[in-house]
């Protein structure tokens, strides 16, 4: 697998850092990872960098995960890129309007870095 | 007369899913333990208190509330570094625990799951401090030991619908 840039999306800054540890932990060859605290940060993000995964919470300030899914796509800012809910919210609806908004995976906090990678590699080898 | 979710809470208010929860949350994000204890939380000088609000099926709280080093130690176990003082990054790290918490919880309840939602967190910091709520349908207090430390955590209900 070539090097990815990963884009992280939450509004707790230690999130985003453990988030980063699992990826890495999971073996994935990072070569940027960069940061956004809400949607409207991460639209931004996206429309100055490249990146080949998206993970994304949805409880955020400003603009929170699922509205965040519907502009990405709206706008065509990253049309190919898998995106990974991770959030403590886990009932059947939340993952059924994770999906219907774009999500390709969805983790649910708290979780491993087995669990990460479990989710996030398959979407990696398709894309 | 008692409506299904208002049946259905108060026969599951059994404080083991608040303790299953909690322990979830500290084992996989912490890699320790987190147990209940049958006293209350030690006091220090300081107190921090993150809470997430409830709303929907049920209107409510879930708070965490600790002391400086129990903060900070959760803090060390979470970003794997030392924080020296009670910074944003320790208020943010507490306010994700209780947040997980909370979401592990209402996740154990199939009506809370769907019907419930979370707030983001709020963090409060202080000495000696108490947190009323006008109303309260039911509420579970637990205290934890993490490590040598002990954290208390509630989960206060204000209404069910």
């Amino acid at each position: 697998m070539s090097e990815i840039a990963a884009l992280i999306v939450d509004d707790s800054s230690v999130m985003r850092k453990i988030v980063e540890r699992a990826l890495r932990q999971a073996g994935l060859p990072l070569s940027k990872v960069h940061e956004a605290s809400s949607g409207v940060e991460a639209l931004d993000v996206l429309r100055s960098e490249r990146v080949q995964l998206i993970l994304t919470d949805i409880n955020m300030p400003m603009m929170d995960g699922l509205e965040f899914l519907r502009q990405l796509r709206e706008q065509a800012l990253a049309p190919e890129v898998p995106v990974v809910m991770i959030t403590t919210e886990s009932s059947e609806e939340h993952v059924k309007q994770a999906i219907l908004a774009g999500a390709q995976g969805y983790i649910r906090k708290p979780f491993t870095a087995e669990q990460v990678k479990d989710r996030v590699l398959p979407l990696l080898e398709l894309s | 007369m008692a409506t299904p979710a208002r049946e259905f809470l108060q026969e599951s208010v059994h404080a083991s899913h608040l303790d299953d929860a909690v322990d979830e949350v500290f084992r996989l994000m912490m890699g320790a333990p987190c147990v209940p204890v049958d006293e209350s939380a030690a006091e220090g000088k300081e107190t921090i208190t993150a809470v997430i609000g409830l709303a929907g099926t049920m209107s409510g709280a879930c708070t965490l509330c600790c002391g400086l080093e129990t903060a900070l130690r959760m803090a060390e176990c979470m970003v794997g570094t030392r924080p020296l003082e009670l910074d944003g990054m320790v208020k943010d790290a507490i306010g994700e625990v209780c947040n997980m918490v909370a979401g592990a919880w209402k996740g154990k309840h199939a009506m809370l799951a769907a019907g419930c939602m979370l707030s983001t967190p709020a963090v409060v910091t202080g000495t000696n401090y108490q947190l009323h709520m006008q109303q309260q349908e039911f509420r579970i207090d637990r205290t934890y030991r993490f490590e040598e430390h002990s954290l208390s955590i509630s989960i206060i209900c204000e209404s069910i619908r």
